[in-house]
């Protein structure tokens, strides 16, 4: 069960947030944590690990710029488009790429996140290389003013605890234990009678919905699209601050994109591209020395002061 | 679109208005930003040399306008359009930013100077080649410095064309800056009787342009223009010599050619080529006191966008002076009614699409032995005077424009 005072802890923090720190900043934050949160649904809660999560972060928020500036839909809806486009994009990665495991299934997903990518470079409505452009804040709901920058922070964190929520509510479901049991032996899920194929596709699916909802919220927050979102180099990062944070727990993928996401920011002022070498260095002394990421450390570390016996049990 | 950018223009020149009774500086300094290429294939064209440029613009003033302060934020923006926004959104909410000048990359450039005019601010677009700044997407607080391709064109397509070279095939860059280059060369090209037969277009920052090239080859075409510019240029020019293009009687130019790429691809593979300048050091007395100047802080002479962010920066602060305001509308408008008065901006005003008419250089890259010194790189060929140079305002998409 999700510790309700860490919980309510961090909502907190999240709602005073904006005002300590700059708002923008914090929804690109938000947006690349939800990205990150359904990507460790895959890797971290399924064990399958995708290279292609670029292309339904990307490939919505595309989607849901092109439906707030052309279409000229509401801000709800655009983000329901994108989200849905994450979902279709999903289900055909997913019906293709879930035949395989491994190496395999990881280089299906890249080949597939390729093809969209240069579908964008080429198609007229992504702009190449210069992007959509100016894409509109609508009224939510034709009455609340998003234009002001600490609603829209509010607004982003109310679609991000959703997400947020929903994949806790998978992960802690029968469906959420299946999942598992997949990623810990995945001949034995089957021999226990499980249509293991099912269960990873409705995972799939649901990882990349919630990449489209991550994408769609990035492309409303920052109102660019450009092609470094569809870019593979983002299907690198999210793995990244997965690991970073620690896959597998609820809270790690969170840390992990504020970790990135933060060094990116404050750093890049100061280093320019010497960022992507400290990011490089960080991500090799986390997989040499603390492999469980940041917050897989840190549970690990509690659990054994709570039960000295147990641990001392298991290593001798 | 054109009622809605019209619609765009009056917003932002009301919500201006508001602010605009309330005279003085704001947040009592001025500040100037340059989102730019600090690290990628422009960064020696603009980037550090550019922020040079206008710091000796503030310095100039003693670094105070209206006594106060006068401050100017640089950021690497990797010739992303969203990471340029971003940087420039942050420092409107955080710095008090004032205005805008550079930009590398086109791209960039459209995206930014859109947020700026948002947000009742000034952008002087100068490293930025497409015509669009001044065109479809242009606005009342945006200006366009230096050079664009629309002069660029008319200035090395032309002289071409002229000379016989009739049929061409394009190399574009994949961007803003490509498509503008090709299709303002395109129309020149056609109205002096020449021929496009062709074209390929290449993603920005490219390293292997070989595939590119063979299909220009295979066109037949007597000229390859290449529509890109820093890095990707001096890639193509160096790699068609490598095929042996050139040396097979096919011509390759460049249509934005600056005195950096000359020495990077070196003179002697260079020389014969015909390039249009905004500036140029060794041209008289005054560009070369700034070439002096410069070089003491930059080791290395400035090219056309170097001097141009110099010029351009300079005239924004004596329009503060003048208006008495660091408010965007006022200062677009002194702007807009001062006279530029400049080594750069040779018989230079501004019109009412944002475009800084001046005059520009035809020049040729001069044979290695009849060269005076390493940077003694041009000759210039004639003056192209700046109503010949730019596009006409009957042509203009610009919405400000009443024809």
């Amino acid at each position: 069960m999700l510790p309700r005072t860490y919980f309510l802890a961090f909502l907190v923090l999240l709602a005073l947030l904006p005002h300590v720190l700059y708002p923008v900043f914090l929804m690109q934050l938000l947006c690349m944590a939800l990205f990150a949160c359904a990507f460790n649904l895959l890797l971290g809660y399924t064990g399958l690990l995708s290279f292609g999560h670029a292309a339904f972060l990307g490939g919505s928020a595309f989607i849901a710029g092109q439906a707030a500036k052309v279409w000229e839909l509401p801000i709800e809806l655009s983000i329901l488009a994108g989200t849905l486009t994450g979902t279709l994009l999903g289900v055909g990665f997913g019906l293709i790429a879930i035949r395989k495991q491994g190496i395999y299934f990881a280089m299906i997903t890249l080949a597939l996140a390729q093809m969209v990518f240069f579908y964008a470079l080429k198609a007229p409505f992504t702009g190449g290389e210069d992007g959509l452009q100016s894409i509109p804040r609508s009224n939510l709901f034709g009455i609340i003013d998003l234009t002001h920058e600490v609603t829209m922070y509010y607004f982003i964190l109310a679609l991000f605890l959703a997400g947020f929520l929903i994949i806790f509510r998978i992960i802690h479901s029968p469906f959420g234990q299946i999942l598992k049991s997949i990623r810990e032996n995945e001949d034995r899920a089957i021999s226990l009678g499980y249509r293991v194929d099912r269960y990873k596709l409705a995972a799939f699916i649901i990882s990349a919905a919630l990449s489209g909802l991550a994408g769609s919220m990035k492309a409303m927050v920052s109102q660019v699209v450009s092609l470094s979102d569809v870019h593979w180099s983002m299907s690198g990062t999210v793995v990244l601050m997965t690991l970073i944070g620690g896959t597998g727990t609820l809270f790690g993928p969170i840390v992990g994109a504020a970790i990135i996401v933060s060094m990116e920011h404050y750093l890049g002022e100061y280093l320019g591209s010497w960022v992507t070498i400290i990011m490089g260095v960080i991500f090799v002394i986390c997989v040499l020395t603390f492999r469980q990421g940041v917050v897989g450390e840190l549970e690990q570390r509690l659990i054994k002061r709570k039960l000295p016996f147990q641990s001392q049990d298991s290593t001798s | 679109m054109h009622i809605k950018s019209l619609a765009g223009v009056t917003l932002a020149s009301l919500l201006t208005c508001t602010t605009a009774l309330a005279a003085g500086i704001s947040d009592d300094k001025v500040v100037i930003g340059m989102p730019s290429d600090f690290s990628g294939i422009y960064a020696d064209l603009t980037g550090k040399g550019s922020a040079i440029a206008a710091q000796m613009a503030i310095d100039e003033f003693g670094g105070k306008v209206l006594g106060k302060p006068i401050e100017l934020l640089t950021g690497d923006h990797h010739l992303k359009a969203d990471v340029a926004v971003g940087i420039t959104r942050e420092w409107l909410d955080r710095k008090g930013l004032d205005a805008v000048v550079d930009i590398a990359a086109s791209s960039a450039a459209l995206a930014v100077t859109k947020l700026m005019t948002e947000r009742g601010k000034i952008t002087i677009n100068n490293a930025a080649g497409t015509t669009r700044l001044t065109g479809k997407d242009c606005s009342a607080l945006s200006f366009h410095w230096a050079y664009d391709t629309f002069a660029l064109a008319n200035g090395v397509a032309k002289a071409m064309t002229l000379e016989g070279n009739d049929t061409w095939f394009f190399i574009t860059a994949d961007y803003a800056f490509g498509y503008s280059m090709e299709a303002d060369a395109k129309q020149v090209i056609e109205a002096n009787g020449g021929k496009v037969i062709g074209s390929v277009r290449h993603p920005l920052s490219g390293s292997d342009f070989s595939s590119y090239l063979l299909q220009a080859q295979a066109s037949g075409a007597k000229v390859i223009g290449a529509a890109n510019a820093g890095s990707d240029l001096r890639n193509t020019i160096k790699q068609a010599k490598e095929f042996g293009i050139t040396s097979s009687g096919q011509k390759l130019t460049g249509m934005i050619f600056f005195i950096d790429d000359a020495r990077a691809i070196g003179v002697k593979e260079a020389a014969g080529l015909s390039v249009l300048v905004g500036y140029y050091w060794n041209r008289n007395d005054e560009s070369r006191a700034f070439a002096k100047r410069f070089e003491e802080k930059a080791n290395k002479k400035p090219n056309t966008i170097h001097a141009g962010v110099y010029s351009a920066t300079l005239h924004y602060l004596r329009a503060i002076e003048s208006a008495g305001t660091d408010d965007g509308q006022a200062v677009a408008e002194h702007m807009r009614k001062l006279k530029i008065d400049d080594f750069f901006a040779i018989n230079g005003f501004i019109r009412e699409d944002g475009r800084m008419v001046h005059d520009m250089f035809l020049v040729k890259i001069k044979p290695a032995n009849e060269a005076e010194s390493d940077w003694d790189v041009f000759e210039v060929v004639r003056t192209l005077p700046g109503n010949e140079a730019y596009r006409p305002l009957s042509e203009s998409e610009c919405a400000l424009v009443k024809n």
